[in-house]
């Protein structure tokens, strides 16, 4: 009698534990800042267990033309609501511009025409977006290394900041924009394009025209779309909300690795 | 005279915390792995996602004028408006997500909150794994108490239909798993849970790169996100048939073992 009492009482005590702990306990535990700075060490401890099984120069796997994806999904903008943008897309971007800019010793200006003249690089990937799918498409581009190493990066440049003309936060100026970064060993990494073609055409604009970058061993949200400058930078933490990307700032990993 | 109930000492203190452990951090693996999920509840098997054929989705769709949630199953198509798929209304908004937002962690859309106590719960996973795999192999506890024997194997029969009864063991038996025990917990220690980890890291482009083999032996980036999802739903299965036998097989008792370490072995039946 007593221990079916006994029973019971912790079956009720069990199912009420796992009640709060599953549902309310753990939503209202995600607000907590401490509890996000706990959960925020494992990205430190991912990054670091990557970059020591994860040989710098691994390659992401290509794929065979008979892989590419009939319909790659265009995710987040598609038409950047910007009027030098606009402009500039009006007339293929004939007049535009790309900018290498920071800690260089020599900023550079490319028109697409120069960048298109450089040695270029065609890869077939996948890109595994945040939400869980995959597209694979063929991607042609100026190897990102290519730019740097033409620039000249100064010894203090840690980051290469990639400024952006569509404007995901809808603020209607620059703290919308969008923006990202990645650290030097995805910098020079062979397969780290900027793309001006996709599937064998011209970059379309839902996909990033002109210029779109490629880090093809981090998630999508690290590869920005309509990117108008670039610079390198000794630290990421003074710019926008310090987390290194539009995604990163709302709470997204900035070692996009999983 | 019968003879004296025996207390035998069970569970071992480190299979009994990892053991809870475990327990805790693979719900939070799951309402937060839901969560993931809910962010394109659709699976494919493959390299690439196929938009317009998953394998498995659960999505809103359009059936005349009204908007449906629809489950889809290797191809049939399950009308679950309300839960899977779609849920709301046309007045109050439509809410299109796959799993409700109740299981879920947290317990409303936010990808990248689940992310974040997915991925430090995997590495408490991996960390709390790795220690009841090395203790298991080292201590013997595979080889002396989940490995079944040559009988056992070939007497399965039996222990179904006696399952099948809710005939559980006393006496002597009692004091070991039985074999349909020891396959359950080799199948799940063994091989659903550390699949569990395979696929999720096969999932991710950096790991790709260094290991293609992760993409060979799963077959694509889909197919990995897709035997992640039927993997995790075959850990539930089991969790639900585990707390079903610890129910009716002595609850107390079992809890007990699980806890202190000590069970009561009943004594074996005299006649026969």
């Amino acid at each position: 009698m007593s221990n079916s009492l006994d029973r019971r009482f912790f079956l009720r005590r069990a199912a009420a534990l796992a009640g709060t702990l599953g549902l309310g306990g753990c939503d209202g535990l995600s607000d907590q800042p401490w509890v996000r700075r706990v959960l925020d060490s494992a990205e430190g401890l991912t990054r670091f267990t990557q970059t020591v099984l994860i040989p710098p120069s691994a390659l992401a796997r290509e794929y065979d033309e008979a892989e590419i994806s009939k319909e790659f999904k265009a995710n987040g903008s598609t038409n950047p609501d910007d009027e030098a943008y606009k402009a500039h897309a009006a007339n293929g971007f004939a007049d535009w511009k790309l900018g290498v800019s920071g800690l260089v010793e020599k900023p550079l200006e490319l028109s697409l025409a120069e960048l298109r003249a450089m040695p270029s690089r065609t890869q077939i990937t996948r890109h595994d977006c945040v939400e869980g799918w995959s597209c694979i498409g063929k991607w042609t581009g100026v190897p990102l290394k290519t730019l740097l190493d033409q620039a000249g990066l100064k010894a203090n440049a840690r980051y290469v900041v990639f400024r952006c003309a569509d404007d995901l936060g809808q603020t209607g100026d620059e703290d919308g924009k969008y923006y990202e970064s990645v650290g030097l060993e995805d910098a020079f990494h062979p397969q780290t394009i900027l793309a001006y073609e996709m599937n064998g055409n011209v970059l379309p604009i839902e996909h990033g025209a002109p210029l779109r970058l490629r880090v093809e061993r981090q998630l999508g949200y690290k590869m920005a779309k309509y990117v108008m400058r670039i610079e390198a930078v000794d630290e990421i933490a003074t710019i926008r909300g310090g987390r290194g990307g539009f995604w990163e700032d709302l709470g997204y990993e900035w070692y996009a690795g999983i | 005279m019968s003879e004296q109930q025996a207390v035998i000492y069970r569970h071992s203190l480190s299979i009994r915390v990892t053991h809870w452990v475990n327990a805790l951090l693979l719900l939070v693996l799951l309402m937060s792995g839901l969560q993931i999920f809910n962010a394109h509840p659709a699976l494919n098997f493959g390299s690439k996602t196929d938009f317009e054929q998953p394998l498995i989705a659960m999505e809103p769709m359009q059936h005349g004028d009204k908007v449906m949630g629809i489950t889809t199953l290797f191809g049939w198509q399950i009308d679950t408006t309300g839960v899977f798929g779609l849920a709301g209304s046309e007045d109050e908004g439509y809410d299109a997500r796959g799993f409700p937002w109740t299981v879920t962690l947290p317990g409303h859309r936010d990808l990248s909150m689940g992310r974040r106590w997915h991925f430090f719960f995997a590495w408490a996973f991996v960390i709390n794994g790795l220690i009841y795999l090395i203790y298991s192999f080292a201590s013997g506890h595979i080889r002396r108490d989940l490995a079944p024997t040559e009988a056992e194997i070939k007497h399965i029969g039996a222990s179904i239909s006696e399952h099948a009864r809710f005939k559980f063991p006393k006496g002597e038996e009692a004091k070991r798993y039985n074999v349909l025990q020891k396959l359950t917990y080799l199948l799940v220690a063994l091989v659903l849970l550390p699949l569990m980890l395979l696929t999720g890291l096969a999932m991710s482009p950096g790991m790709d790169a260094g290991y293609p083999i992760l993409l060979d032996i799963f077959g694509g980036r889909q197919s990995a996100r897709t035997i992640h999802f039927l993997a995790a739903g075959g850990i539930v299965l089991f969790v639900a048939v585990h707390l079903f036998m610890v129910l009716v097989s002595g609850v107390w008792n079992n809890l007990r073992s699980m806890i202190t370490g000590k069970y009561v072995v009943e004594p074996a039946e005299e006649t026969k």
